[in-house]
């Protein structure tokens, strides 16, 4: 196996016992980049320079015994994440050119771990997105067919991650935009509860629902990432005072016992491949002593309503602060996505609209998390398909001012009620494009979601499967 | 894809005066092409007006966290010179602005 198609344990195991060195790993991420870039195109900046700085500096302690948890691990990280010195553009033509002076909280505790940056990764501009096609800078392609699109917005951190040009990646989620891509690119994507990772510093979209979190060849591996991005953060007053579990310890429990409930309103409309492969994975995990419940869950496609307003109105907001007075260039270079979303959520807003709008999409958002309150008294978690289809061709998103959010009408519900959600591979299409399938939990309950999806890697090999590119 | 029924929303938007509020600078043809997208993205989204939310609270956020405060003390923050750095035009420290007044 080639260095950079390790995964953050392999790579620490190799480190640690002086098989190789994290320049040497970062060399090999790096020279993945230059290959597969021009077919894959999930960077908006490499930080080559940087990179081997980072790597040249972890080398050292590593050779004075350090033990930092992500000491030498190259990572990429999705341009909507302040980095120092390096610019973050959201893929905005608004902010290209932007150089933070200051780390994202998630960035800064990474670096604390010791981590080494590759670069930002592309994404839908603002994050505004399912597909990374609304990016300003161009789509980023999906690895496993390079005509078809990653999903999105963290379409550039999932693909970088599948094909190899990286460790581990760190996308964000306001509802799907971690979980999706990882399903449309096969790989592991963690959305941690609403407030258990803090969002100084990342290009706010909707500001009740971001949620970063980590984009990972393996459940371990997202678990190993979590620890060191939770907890609170004096500069998030929204990040949650909740002591910080331990998700590694727990990854290799038992589930016999466990329940999981399965809702038919989320495999509705599904394409039957998916829904073959995700049963499938649910049989795995029966097999290994969980038990299988049939619950009714308020149906997602009321949900796209919801979700559409509280965004597009938080967004209207809180795009409201890029004036290019300050930084950034002039409203004018928003592109048509934004646009769309800042008049909608601007109207949405306005008075003798927000009654009927925003205030009834919150009383609608108080039902939805009550729904998934009483689903938990019977089950201990949900799973049902990440997404209703495989990766879409490339222009597939382009037409519907809606696509977005009724594309991830599967997501959107667990985003509403802010509880954590990780995707996991499950198989592939009969056209080779990967399907997966998500595990929801309640509040705070990521050590178990990734627990489980753990073991399901210990009894499976989809997540081992690599894009020939 | 999943499919999503459509109810009819009534009033003609004001994109004009939408775009005034929204500080969005728009041309002639992208006014004209906004209206009808906003005008189908609001015909999806009347379908919200079926489900029954009478004496239901408004949830604006997830945490249940309340009046999160900290000491009143200065702490360590940007430096002056780092705040400018991204700014188009500054002037003595300060960030310059076309005039506002005559």
């Amino acid at each position: 196996m080639e260095l950079n198609e390790l995964t953050i344990t392999e790579a620490k195991e190799g480190l640690k016992s002086k098989k190789f060195s994290s320049v040497e790993l970062t060399k090999a991420c790096l020279s993945e980049i230059k290959r597969v870039e021009p077919k894959v195109k999930s960077y908006v900046t490499v930080s080559e320079k940087q990179a081997l700085e980072d790597a040249k500096k972890a080398d050292t302690m590593l050779s004075n015994g350090d033990d930092l948890p992500l000491l030498g691990i190259p990572f990429s990280i999705k341009d909507n994440f302040c980095t120092t010195g390096i610019e973050t553009t959201a893929s905005s033509n608004v902010l290209k050119g932007f150089i933070p002076p200051y780390d994202a909280t998630v960035v800064e505790r990474l670096k604390n771990a010791g981590m080494v940056l590759l670069g930002k990764t592309n994404l839908d501009a603002w994050a505004h997105g399912s597909s990374t096609e609304t990016s300003d800078f161009g789509a980023t392609r999906n690895p496993w067919n390079t005509n078809h699109l990653p999903g999105g917005s963290s379409g550039g951190s999932a693909a970088s991650v599948a094909a190899g040009e990286t460790i581990a990646s760190i996308g964000s989620e306001t509802a799907g935009s971690i979980r999706q891509p990882a399903d449309w690119c096969g790989i592991v994507g963690l959305k941690p509860t609403y407030g258990r990772v803090s969002r100084y510093g990342v290009v706010s979209m909707a500001s009740s629902l971001d949620s970063p979190g980590p984009m990972t060849k393996t459940a371990q591996d997202a678990a190993l990432v979590l620890q060191v991005l939770a907890g609170k953060d004096p500069k998030d007053a929204t990040t949650s005072p909740k002591k910080v579990d331990n998700y590694v310890e727990t990854l290799t429990n038992d589930i016999k016992g466990c329940t999981i409930g399965i809702a038919d309103e989320y495999f509705d409309g599904v394409n039957d491949q998916v829904r073959e492969k995700v049963l499938d994975g649910i049989k795995v995990l029966e097999k290994m002593g969980a038990k299988v419940k049939k619950i009714t869950l308020f149906s997602p496609t009321y949900t796209i309503a919801v979700y559409t307003i509280l965004q597009r109105a938080e967004v209207s907001s809180n795009l409201a602060r890029y004036d290019g007075i300050r930084y950034g260039n002039d409203r004018s270079t928003f592109g048509d996505e934004a646009k769309r979303r800042i008049m909608l959520g601007t109207y949405a807003l306005s008075a003798g609209y927000y009654d009927a709008y925003y205030k009834k999409a919150q009383q609608v958002r108080t039902v939805i998390v009550e729904d998934f309150n009483k689903a938990f008294q019977s089950v201990d978690v949900i799973i049902a398909p990440t997404n209703p289809n495989t990766a879409l061709p490339v222009g597939g998103s382009a037409g519907n001012p809606m696509y977005g959010e009724m594309a991830d009408a599967l997501v959107e519900p667990s985003s509403i009620a802010g509880l954590p959600g990780i995707n996991v591979p499950c198989g592939f299409s009969d056209t080779g494009l990967p399907i997966g399938f998500q595990i929801i939990g309640p509040q705070f309950f990521e050590s178990l979601i990734v627990n489980i999806a753990h073991k399901y890697q210990q009894a499976t090999d989809w997540h081992t499967k690599k894009p020939m590119l | 894809m999943i499919s999503m029924k459509k109810a009819s929303h009534s009033a003609k938007i004001d994109v004009s005066y939408v775009a005034q509020l929204a500080n969005l600078p728009l041309t002639d043809k992208e006014k004209e092409k906004l209206e009808k997208e906003l005008t189908e993205t609001l015909d999806y989204i009347a379908t919200l007006n079926s489900i029954d939310t009478k004496n239901v609270e408004p949830t604006s956020q997830v945490t249940g966290l309340t009046n999160v405060l900290r000491e009143d003390t200065a702490l360590p923050s940007l430096s002056q010179e780092d705040a400018l750095k991204n700014a188009k035009s500054t002037y003595n420290g300060f960030f310059k602005v076309k005039a506002i007044l005559e």
